[in-house]
């Protein structure tokens, strides 16, 4: 394992990736790399490819009936043509992810606690390490401990995704992807996991590939920004550069369609 | 009291509106008016705050338990047989999922029509011919008529619930979070679509939503909402160049901007929204609130005026406008 190679640039390196349906091409990505500690943006809309890109990162875009090809490394370690026994082992461990919809991502029968010590023991911690682990990740997303005691429906949208930041934390992934993971959220709430990103980012040095239809929300976030549309990356580069100088006409609309607090009236 | 709407009758007055659900007092004696259109009011809050609420009373889709709301003169809860068939036709809502208030088995065409059949809004003879203007002036293509909701997009589906909102020539819109489900760029031709049609058919609504952002181009006035009472109402460029209540400053700062240089510190507001089981005593907000003093603690706030039109529910208003420091978080340099 590589994994400890801090000095690796390029953590996550997708080249010549192509993601099919039968004939129809949904992706096709020359180059993207994410770096140690860095947040890269992932900006674009419903059926731009974003999706399915984070799919086949995880290893998991045959379970929607897609073929992938090209290359993604982890660490230089190829991803792609891995057996599933061996993905699984970096899925969820070194590769984790959140999602839009934090209640649906949890198993609503299980206890917090639960749900993320068993994803702890999964990956081969013993059940006192699980325990302590998951104790310090929740803290560590500004969480009450005690919350590990009550079931994911008595909990906030807010309080479930830093519960599910929480597990990738625990597990010490070097990767999260984050797909939309504010999108439902109120602009409080969706503030703060915005701040606790950026925290993690900084005191673990954790790798983020965010997701978002919404410019202004990678603006405050982002390092560095891609723009993905039908597929294709159209412009990428660092974030101050891509939102205050656009290059590409899809940029400029999609940064144009930002409401401006200004106010007309 | 300050007038903050025009001198004319407004068309809908809600004053001192209270609903409960069970132990929960969802919406606490919230008062305002809604002017003769166009005219837009804001409805800002977060989830649990009561804005929905609000807005399903107004339709009477909830019983409110007191005060009262007024359309054009008229009790709207006292409203029976033809008159409150003619408030249904003044007062319209259009929600924020179009998958869930569009029948998936009609065709966007018979869905429309349904309405204008049920209020015979034209002759039989005339349906269609309404359809495909309706549709039009949605920007949708009227051979939209006859597909199923299925294939069309979030933002295709939310035209069509407009267009149906539409179809009976209502007075007043509620429009419940109408953008919330949709990508940035498709929110933008929808909020568009709500201006041109604000104008063009001289609507007045209520537009609800939990981003400041989406109320600045639409809305004269706003009201900002914390767990079932008015926290602050004004015009809305007043509400965003000097909010004087501390949960407006800190609403208004939690939205994202792509401007870097007009970027300003977000406030942090510690711990999550109150249980509205269990209200905190005095001010509600005092428990996340970064100015709260003990007089917070135990005396409610009144609405009261700040300014001319602009009134606020804060012991400390004079303070924030004065430009109170609150603690914030800082922004990485992009």
């Amino acid at each position: 394992m590589t994994g400890n190679n801090r000095a690796v640039t390029g953590r996550l390196a997708i080249s010549d990736l192509t993601i099919r349906f039968g004939s129809r091409q949904v992706v096709a990505i020359d180059g993207l790399r994410l770096d140690h500690a860095e947040i890269l943006g992932l900006a674009g809309e419903s059926g731009s490819g974003k999706s399915m890109t984070t799919l086949a990162v995880l290893g998991l875009a045959h379970t929607v009936g897609a073929n992938v090809s090209g290359s993604i490394r982890l660490d230089g370690q190829e991803l792609t043509g891995l057996s599933q026994e061996d993905l699984r082992a970096i899925r969820g461990r070194r590769i984790a992810a959140i999602f839009q919809n934090p209640s649906t991502a949890f198993n609503p029968v299980y206890r917090v606690g639960t749900i993320m010590t068993r994803a702890l023991a999964l990956h081969g911690a013993t059940k006192s390490e699980a325990a302590d682990r998951a104790t310090d990740a929740m803290r560590q997303v500004l969480l009450q401990p005690d919350l590990m005691r009550r079931y994911p429906s008595q909990l906030s949208g807010g309080q479930l995704q830093r519960v599910a930041i929480a597990l990738a934390v625990a597990l010490r992934a070097e990767v999260l992807l984050a797909d939309e993971p504010t999108s439902a959220l109120d602009v409080t709430v969706q503030a703060e996991v915005l701040d606790l990103l950026r925290d993690l980012r900084e005191s673990i040095g954790m790798s983020i590939l965010f997701i978002s239809h919404d410019l202004a929300v990678v603006a405050e976030l982002c390092d560095r920004v891609a723009v993905m549309r039908q597929g294709l990356i159209v412009e990428q580069g660092p974030a101050g550069q891509v939102l205050s100088a656009p290059a590409n006409p899809y940029t400029i609309e999609l940064l144009e369609s930002v409401p401006k607090l200004a106010g007309t009236t | 009291m300050t007038e903050h709407v025009p001198a004319s009758t407004p068309l809908l007055q809600i004053a001192d509106l209270a609903v409960r659900f069970g132990p929960v007092l969802a919406v606490n004696g919230v008062s305002f008016d809604i002017a003769a259109g166009p005219f837009g009011l804001g409805l800002i809050g977060e989830s649990g705050s009561g804005k929905s609420t609000i807005g399903r009373a107004i339709l009477r889709l909830v019983r409110y338990s007191g005060g009262s709301i007024t359309f054009d003169g008229n009790d709207v809860a006292g409203l029976r047989g033809a008159a409150l068939k003619s408030y249904r036709r003044d007062a319209q809502i259009v929600f924020q999922d179009p998958d869930n208030s569009l029948d998936p088995r009609m065709r966007i065409g018979a869905t429309v029509a349904e309405v204008l059949r049920a209020h015979q809004v034209v002759p039989r003879g005339a349906v269609d011919e309404r359809i495909a203007a309706l549709l039009s002036e949605t920007g949708l293509d009227p051979e939209f008529a006859h597909r199923y909701p299925h294939q069309l997009s979030g933002g295709q589906r939310q035209r069509v619930a407009i267009s149906r909102a539409l179809a009976v020539q209502p007075r007043l819109l509620v429009l419940d979070e109408p953008t919330s489900a949709l990508d940035v760029r498709t929110q933008a031709h929808i909020l568009k679509l709500i201006g041109r049609l604000r104008s063009e058919r001289k609507l007045s609504y209520l537009l609800i939503t939990h981003n400041f952002g989406v109320v600045s181009e639409l809305c004269e006035q706003t009201a900002v909402l914390y767990l079932g009472k008015i926290a602050e109402i004004g015009a809305t460029s007043v509400l965003l160049r000097a909010p004087a209540h501390p949960y407006t400053v800190a609403l208004r700062s939690a939205v994202p901007e792509v401007a870097v240089a007009g970027r300003r510190s977000r406030i942090v507001l510690p711990g999550d929204p109150p249980d509205a089981v269990n209200p905190p005593s005095g001010c509600v907000f005092h428990p996340r609130c970064p100015l709260a003093v003990a007089r917070c603690r135990t005396e409610v706030p009144v609405l009261r005026d700040a300014a001319p039109g602009h009134q606020v529910a804060c012991h400390r208003a004079e303070d924030v406008l004065a430009g109170a420091d609150m603690p914030t978080h800082r922004r990485a340099t992009a």
